[in-house]
C-alpha cells in the first residue's frame, strides 16, 4: 500500500503552494471568464445569464470586427519582418558572428520594458521633433505622423515591435541551427550544392520544428499586443490601432462591461488554441527530419 | 559563382581561424559584407538608447530648435534632477519641464518591492513543485503535471479580468498583495524549467542521503537546491526582468500613487502632460533611470541571459 502511494504524502506537500496558485489564478479564473461570457456585468451588482447574447451582439459589433482587422493586419506585419529579419540575423549570427557581445547587444531592447522601448519610439517618430522625421527631411522625404495618421499607426506599432523582438526571436533561431549536425553541411558541400541550395535543402528542413515553435510563440504573443498601442495610441486615431486586447480592456474598464469584455477574451482564447493547433499540424512542428 | 563554389563551412573556418592574416588570401567579400550586416544590425538596435541619452542630457526647452542636433542639446542633468525629484515645480518649469511630477522614488520602491516578492515566491514555490514532479514517485504525477502545462496555454488577458475581479471582491486592489498574488506561487514555465534540471541530477547523493536518515525537506534544500544553484539564478534573472516590465496588470490592480509601479508611472507621467507640450527630455532620463536596473543586470549577468534565451524559448 504505502509503496503504491509512494511519495505521495511529501509530494502533496511540495507541490501545495504551486496547486493554490493553479487552482486560484488559472483554474478558477478560466472557469469564471467562461461563465461571466454567458453574463451581464457591470461590476457593480449581480451577474445576470443572458445565453449567448454577447456573442451574438458581438459578431454584429463593426468594432470587433474592426478590431480584430486591425490586430491581425498588425500580426501579419509584426510576425512577417520579424521572422524574416530575425533568420537573417541568426544565419548571420551563426556564419560570422558567434560573439556573446554581439548578441547581447541585439538582446537588449527586449529586456527593456514595453512601456520603455513605446516612450523611446514615441519620441523618436514624434512629427515635429523626431530624429527620424527630422532625417527624413534632410533627404528630402515629407514628414510622417507615424503614430498619428490611420493609415501608418499599425504599421508604425508592428515596426516598434519588430525592433524590439528580432534579437529576442534571433536567439531562438540561432540555438536551432546550432543544433544543426555539422556533418550535413560537409556533405553537402562534397556534393558541390550552393549555398542557396544547402540553405533551402539542409538548413531549412531541419530548423522547421524550431522555426514553427518560435512561429507559435511570436504570433500568440503579438494577438495579445497591447503595452506599445496603450502608451502611443491608445488605440487611435479613430479606431486605427484599437487592437482587440485594447478592446477587450475598454470594454471592461472604461464601459465596466465585463460580461461582453469576457466574451470578447473567450473568442481571442479560441483564435489562438486554433492558431496553435493550426500552426502544429500544418507545419508538422513536433517531427524532427532528424529521426 | 566564383566563390559560392568554395566549400562554405571549410572557408568560414578557414576564416575564423586565419582571420585574413594570410597575405595570399583574397579579401572575402561575402564575409565583409556579413560583417557590414551585423554592424547595420548593432547600430540599428544600439543607437536609440544613445538618443535617449542624447535626450535626457539636453535642455527641454531646447531641443525644440535643435532636433537634428547629434550632441546633447543645451547640456543639462535638469531632466534627470526633476525625475530624482531633485528640482521644485517651479524650476522644473523654468527648465523646460511641462510640470507633470513623477514620484520617482516611490514607484522605484515600488517596483523593487513587486519584482522581487514576486521573483522570489514563483521561483521557491516553482522550484519546490519541479521536486515533486521530477524526484518524487507518487500516482498521478505525470497527470498533475500534463494539467499544469495545459495552463502554459491560457492567454494572460483571458485570466487578467476574473483575476481582476476576485482580487477586487477580496479588497486588494490598489495593494501590493493584491498585484503580487497571481504571480507569486507559479507559473507553469518556471515549474517545466526546473524539473528538466532536477530530473537530470544523479540519485546516488540522494540515496546516500536518504541512508543516512535524511528527510526530503532536508534533501531539497541542502542537495538539490545548492546543485541547482546555476538553472535557479538563471530563472530568478528572466523572471525578475519580467516582473520588472510588467505593465498590464499593475495597470489594473495597482493604480493608486502608493503602489504604483515605475512602468506605469512613466506612462501616467507621459499622458499627464498636455497634449503637444510634452517633456521630451524629462520623458527620457525617466525611462532611463527606469531601464537601468535591467542595463546593470545585463551587464553582470549578460552571458548568462544570452546564453539561457535558447532553452527559455519553449516559454
Amino acid at each position: 500500500m504505502t509503496s503504491r502511494l509512494g511519495d505521495l504524502k511529501i509530494a502533496l506537500f511540495f507541490i501545495f503552494p504551486a496547486v493554490i496558485g493553479f487552482v486560484a489564478f488559472f483554474l478558477i479564473p478560466t472557469i469564471r471568464g467562461i461563465y461571466l461570457s454567458f453574463t451581464e456585468y457591470s461590476i457593480l451588482g449581480e451577474p445576470t445569464w443572458i445565453g449567448l447574447e454577447n456573442y451574438t451582439a458581438i459578431f454584429a459589433d463593426e468594432l470587433f470586427w474592426n478590431a480584430m482587422g486591425v490586430t491581425i493586419q498588425y500580426v501579419v506585419l509584426n510576425i512577417g519582418f520579424q521572422t524574416v529579419i530575425a533568420l537573417g540575423l541568426a544565419l548571420l549570427m551563426h556564419r560570422v558572428a558567434k560573439s556573446t557581445f554581439i548578441r547581447g547587444a541585439l538582446l537588449l531592447p527586449f529586456l527593456v520594458a514595453n512601456v520603455i522601448v513605446a516612450l523611446l519610439w514615441f519620441w523618436m517618430l514624434d512629427y515635429q521633433l523626431g530624429i527620424v522625421n527630422e532625417i527624413m527631411s534632410w533627404v528630402g522625404l515629407p514628414r510622417v505622423a507615424f503614430f498619428g495618421s490611420e493609415q501608418w499607426a499599425i504599421p508604425t506599432i508592428a515596426f516598434v515591435n519588430v525592433w524590439r523582438h528580432m534579437g529576442y526571436t534571433a536567439l531562438l533561431i540561432f540555438a536551432g541551427l546550432q543544433a544543426i549536425p555539422n556533418h550535413l553541411y560537409e556533405v553537402a558541400n562534397l556534393d558541390g550544392a550552393s549555398p542557396a541550395r544547402t540553405f533551402w535543402s539542409v538548413t531549412m528542413p531541419l530548423l522547421r520544428p524550431v522555426l514553427v515553435l518560435v512561429l507559435v510563440v511570436t504570433v500568440i504573443g503579438s494577438f495579445q499586443v497591447f503595452d506599445t498601442v496603450a502608451v502611443t495610441t491608445n488605440g487611435g486615431p479613430v479606431n486605427a490601432s484599437r487592437v482587440i486586447q485594447m478592446y477587450i480592456y475598454q470594454k471592461a474598464f472604461g464601459e465596466s462591461d465585463f460580461g461582453y469584455a469576457s466574451a470578447l477574451s473567450v473568442i481571442l482564447f479560441v483564435i489562438l488554441a486554433l492558431v496553435a493547433f493550426v500552426q502544429m499540424k500544418f507545419l508538422k512542428g513536433n517531427e524532427s527530419d532528424l529521426d | 559563382m566564383t566563390t559560392s563554389t568554395a566549400p562554405r563551412k571549410n572557408a568560414s573556418r578557414q576564416n575564423s581561424r586565419s582571420s585574413g592574416l594570410s597575405p595570399k588570401k583574397p579579401i572575402n567579400w561575402r564575409r565583409a559584407g556579413a560583417w557590414v550586416l551585423v554592424a547595420v544590425a548593432v547600430a540599428v538596435t544600439i543607437a536609440p538608447f544613445l538618443w535617449m541619452l542624447r535626450t535626457a542630457l539636453s535642455s527641454n526647452s531646447a531641443l525644440a530648435s535643435n532636433a537634428g542636433n547629434l550632441l546633447p542639446a543645451d547640456f543639462s542633468w535638469g531632466a534627470f534632477k526633476r525625475v530624482l525629484g531633485l528640482q521644485t515645480i517651479d524650476e522644473a518649469i523654468a527648465d523646460g519641464g511641462s510640470g507633470a511630477a513623477i514620484n520617482f522614488w516611490l514607484y522605484l520602491r515600488n517596483s523593487v518591492i513587486f519584482a522581487t516578492i514576486t521573483t522570489a515566491g514563483q521561483v521557491f514555490f516553482s522550484a519546490m513543485a519541479a521536486y515533486a514532479f521530477a524526484r518524487l514517485r507518487w500516482p498521478g504525477r505525470n497527470k498533475v503535471f500534463a494539467v499544469f502545462l495545459t495552463t502554459m496555454m491560457v492567454p494572460p488577458i483571458f485570466t487578467a479580468l476574473p483575476n481582476f475581479l476576485m482580487i477586487k471582491n477580496l479588497g486588494l486592489l490598489n495593494t501590493m498583495a493584491g498585484m503580487s498574488l497571481p504571480f507569486l506561487f507559479m507559473t507553469p514555465f518556471a515549474i517545466f524549467f526546473l524539473r528538466q534540471f532536477f530530473l537530470s541530477m544523479s540519485r546516488e547523493v540522494e540515496e546516500a542521503a536518504m541512508l543516512d536518515g535524511a528527510k526530503h525537506l532536508r534533501i531539497f534544500f541542502q542537495i538539490v537546491l545548492p546543485n541547482a544553484a546555476a538553472p535557479i539564478a538563471t530563472l530568478a534573472l528572466l523572471t525578475f526582468i519580467g516582473q520588472w516590465n510588467e505593465y498590464f496588470w499593475p495597470l489594473l490592480v495597482g493604480q493608486d500613487e502608493s503602489v504604483r509601479v515605475l512602468t506605469v508611472g512613466l506612462s501616467v507621467f507621459k499622458s499627464q502632460s498636455p497634449q503637444g507640450a510634452l517633456d521630451w527630455s524629462g520623458l527620457m532620463a525617466g525611462t532611463l533611470v527606469a531601464a537601468l536596473p535591467i542595463f546593470l543586470l545585463f551587464i553582470a549577468f549578460g552571458k548568462k541571459v544570452v546564453n539561457s534565451i535558447g532553452f527559455s524559448g519553449i516559454k
